[in-house]
């Protein structure tokens, strides 16, 4: 046995109102073991660790990096102690607050229980109301419905590390977040020429025109950084959700608005008029190599 | 006397050449024709567009971005989509009058001779500017509650085949009153026609 713990950060990982899909997300990491063993693991629920939840309720206990997870209800308890103590208590002494998730970073899905009153532990969507505005400095989202493990273990060694973590508005790393999720997405050559997919599941066409895909205005890095190591949603011929903004979840996740078939939301930080006038160029040409399945395409005549 | 410029000569071709096409038609319009109009040599008229299909096809651009920017000025306004209807309107006419030609051009010899703008002019490529400006109306008109959502070429056709029509009737000498005459009525049926049911 050796007793390397007193010099490794000391990591809690709380709970709110949540489906525990961030603690599943986090279970699939391949290098869990080699991760965790650089912390001192105070209490992970679904993991064997050191203190029992009840132990931790009573408030006597410090941390390093406290990861949250779930949306924040004033009015929850856990273990029979309100849950804004304990979250303001273990605040205090971290040095690192992670937000595990879209319901712990803006409300997410949970918020949708009671929109007024729940909350993310920084953010509410995007305003800063939720309980840990005074430690706000500390607090760094990391969004996606659920969150990527992959992110997760990325600023955990960063933390470990004593790197500088840069944040964007919304107090998500730059690093993680400012790409798009169209960025390395599979069908961009779909996307150039305004080819749609025909349904759902398939590998050609792009799912931005009917199918609701969010990719081109998401800050995500998940088709750079794929899940599990394979895959995307976009990659197995799903839209994104925009899961990792804070107005998630949207309506009709599985329709593109229109007004009057003309996309109600654009690429991010292009205007309107451009993104139509290219679009209507783009159309305008037919590549047959891109209308039907690509393995039937013969290269030779 | 002020020296002529580069462009204004070429602006010069452009309006003798829109004249030409929609009086005499694009085959009997010769580039001679053209160059005798603007007073300048053949060998001149070259320097400016490589060959008549060129000139063709840039005649169709301009028109285009002409149209566009007017429809543009009026989408930028603060006002109604039935007052920008009757806005749209109002200026097509203006120009059918008063620039005949350009809408003679784009009726009689862009969509009457495909064959001229198959390379280089087909689908949206030369009318983008003016089709993107309706793209542009329509968005904006179901964004802000007014028009009713459909198809964006159900709802195009209507107001600019409408448009189109009166203006070739106009064109025809068929109309017995000046084309303004009927702007009320006609915007007044375009917004009834696709405001929200």
């Amino acid at each position: 046995m050796h007793s390397k713990n007193a010099k490794k950060p000391k990591l809690l990982w709380l709970q709110g109102i949540t489906c525990n899909g961030n603690t599943h997300s986090f279970l699939n990491l391949s290098s869990l073991d080699i991760l965790l063993d650089k912390f001192e693991l105070l209490h992970i629920p679904a993991f064997a660790t050191q203190y029992t939840l009840e132990e931790i309720v009573e408030c006597n206990l410090d941390c390093d990096v406290l990861i949250f997870e779930g949306t924040y209800d004033p009015l929850m308890r856990r273990a029979d102690v309100a849950l804004e103590k304990i979250l303001l208590y273990y605040a205090k002494s971290a040095s690192h607050i992670i937000a595990a998730g879209s319901c712990a970073s803006f409300g997410g899905m949970f918020k949708a229980v009671a929109p007024e009153r729940n909350s993310g532990i920084l953010f509410d969507e995007e305003e800063k109301l939720g309980p840990l505005k005074e430690d706000e400095k500390k607090v760094i989202n990391l969004s996606g419905c659920p969150i990527h493990p992959e992110w997760l273990a990325y600023i955990l060694q960063m933390i470990v590390n004593n790197m500088n973590i840069l944040l964007d508005e919304l107090h998500r790393p730059l690093e993680l977040y400012s790409p798009l999720a169209h960025h390395g997405c599979t069908r961009n050559e779909y996307f150039e020429w305004k080819v749609d997919a025909k349904s759902f599941g398939t590998k050609e066409g792009c799912l931005f025109y009917e199918q609701g895909c969010r990719a081109p205005m998401t800050h995500a890095s998940c088709n750079k950084i794929l899940w599990n190591e394979v895959s995307s949603k976009t990659r197995i011929g799903t839209p994104c959700f925009g899961c990792t903004e804070p107005d998630f979840p949207r309506k009709n996740l599985f329709k593109t608005k229109t007004n009057m078939s003309i996309p109600q939301d654009v690429p991010l930080g292009v205007p309107k008029r451009s993104y139509l006038t290219l679009a209507g160029i783009a159309k305008t040409f037919h590549i047959k190599r891109l209308e039907g399945k690509l393995i039937d395409y013969k290269t030779t005549p | 006397m002020a020296r002529v410029t580069k462009e204004e000569k070429k602006q010069g071709i452009i309006s003798a050449a829109l004249k030409l096409f929609s009086e005499k038609g694009f085959y009997i319009t010769t580039i001679p024709d053209i160059a005798d109009k603007v007073g300048m040599s053949v060998g001149n008229f070259y320097n400016y567009f490589k060959s008549k299909d060129i000139l063709a096809k840039e005649l169709v651009l301009y028109i285009s971005e002409y149209l566009g920017s007017q429809i543009r000025e009026i989408n930028e306004r603060d006002i109604t989509t039935e007052q920008k209807i009757y806005e749209i309107v109002s200026m097509y006419f203006s120009v059918a009058e008063k620039k005949p030609e350009m809408i003679e051009y784009f009726l009689r010899v862009y969509l009457s001779n495909r064959e001229v703008f198959g390379d280089g002019c087909e689908g949206m490529i030369c009318v983008s500017p003016f089709v993107t400006e309706m793209m542009m109306f329509f968005n904006d008109g179901v964004e802000s509650g007014d028009l009713h959502d459909q198809d964006f070429f159900s709802a195009f056709g209507l107001f600019m085949g409408y448009l189109g029509g009166m203006v070739f009737l106009f064109g025809e000498k068929i109309l017995p009153e000046p084309l303004d005459n009927y702007k009320d009525d006609i915007a007044q049926n375009i917004y009834n026609a696709l405001k929200k049911r």
